[in-house]
C-alpha cells in the first residue's frame, strides 16, 4: 500500500481532532479529540516503521529495523493513559466546583 | 483491487466517518461509543500492517481501559443532550475552516515531496511487530524508559488521587 494513502487518511484523522478540539464547548469530548489525534499519529507511525522495515529488508533479510518506531507507539500509549487519568480526574474536580464541563468556565483560573 | 486494499479502504471510511460523528454526537455516551468504533478500525489497520502486538495493545488500552474511564465520570456526572453547552455557530464555522486549511496545507505539502513517491508500507509481512521481537528490543535497548514509565504510572496515580480527593 503506496505510504502517501497513510499519511492522507491520518492527515484526515488528525484534522477532525483539531476541528473538535477548535468547536466543542464540551470538556470531555475536546478530551476524546485529543486522544484521536494521538491515534492518527500512532498509526502513522507505525505506517513509516513499517515503510523502513519493507525498505531494509531487501539489504538484509535478518533485519529488526523499524522496532523503535513501534515501541514509540507503545510509549504514546503509556503517556496517554496516564495523562487521561489526571485529566479526568481534573475534570471531576472542574465539574464539582463550577456544576458544568463548558471548557469557557476555565478562564476563572486566572483569578 | 485485491483484499488488502478493499479491507484498507473500508476500514478508513470507518475510521472517518466514526471520527466525524464523535464530532457531532450531541450525547456524550454516543461520542464514547463512536470513538471505541474509531479504535477498533484503527486496530484493524494495524493488524493490516502486521503489527499484532499493537493491535492487541490498543484494543486493550484505548478500547478498554481508557473509554471505561470516560463513560464512568460521564455516567458519574449524568451528562445528556440537554446539558450540552452552547456554543455560537460562527466560532464553529472558524474552528471548521481554520480545521480545512491545516488539512489543505498539509496535504498539498504531501503532495509535493518527491521523497515519498513510490514508498510502500509492508502489508502483512515482516515481523517486526510480533511480541518476541518487540519484547526483546523494549526489554534491552529501551528498558530505562520502560522503567520510567512505571514511575510516571505511579506519579499520574498519586495525582490523579491527590486532585480527585474531596478536601
Amino acid at each position: 500500500m503506496p505510504i502517501q494513502y497513510y499519511i492522507y487518511f491520518c492527515l484526515a484523522l488528525f484534522s477532525i481532532g483539531i476541528i473538535g478540539v477548535l468547536t466543542r464547548k464540551n470538556a470531555i469530548i475536546v478530551f476524546m479529540c485529543v486522544e484521536l489525534m494521538l491515534n492518527a499519529v500512532n498509526l502513522l507511525l507505525v505506517a513509516f516503521s513499517k515503510m523502513h522495515h519493507g525498505a531494509a529488508l531487501a539489504a538484509n533479510p535478518a533485519t529488526t529495523a523499524g522496532v523503535d518506531g513501534q515501541l514509540f507507539v507503545f510509549f504514546i500509549m503509556v503517556v496517554a493513559a496516564a495523562e487521561v487519568s489526571v485529566g479526568l480526574a481534573i475534570i471531576v474536580m472542574m465539574y464539582r466546583n463550577t456544576h458544568s464541563v463548558d471548557i469557557n468556565f476555565l478562564n476563572r483560573l486566572k483569578n | 483491487m485485491n483484499t488488502i486494499q478493499v479491507l484498507f479502504f473500508f476500514l478508513s471510511v470507518l475510521a472517518i466517518f466514526s471520527a466525524v460523528m464523535v464530532l457531532v454526537s450531541k450525547n456524550p455516551v454516543h461520542s464514547v461509543l463512536w470513538l471505541i468504533t474509531v479504535f477498533f478500525a484503527i486496530s484493524g489497520h494495524y493488524i493490516l500492517l502486521n503489527a499484532q502486538f499493537l493491535a492487541i495493545v490498543n484494543l486493550i488500552v484505548y478500547a478498554g481501559a481508557i473509554m471505561v474511564l470516560f463513560l464512568f465520570v460521564i455516567m458519574l456526572m449524568n451528562l445528556n443532550a440537554d446539558s450540552e453547552p452552547r456554543k455560537n455557530l460562527w466560532m464553529k464555522l472558524a474552528g471548521v475552516i481554520s480545521g480545512g486549511c491545516f488539512l489543505m496545507v498539509l496535504i498539498s505539502l504531501v503532495r509535493q515531496t518527491i521523497e515519498l513517491t513510490g514508498k510502500t508500507a509492508l502489508m502483512k509481512e515482516g515481523n517486526i511487530g510480533l511480541i518476541k521481537n518487540l519484547g526483546k528490543a523494549l526489554f534491552t535497548d529501551f528498558v530505562i524508559p520502560f522503567e520510567i514509565s512505571s514511575v510516571l504510572f505511579l506519579s499520574a496515580m498519586v495525582g490523579a488521587v491527590v486532585i480527585g480527593k474531596k478536601d
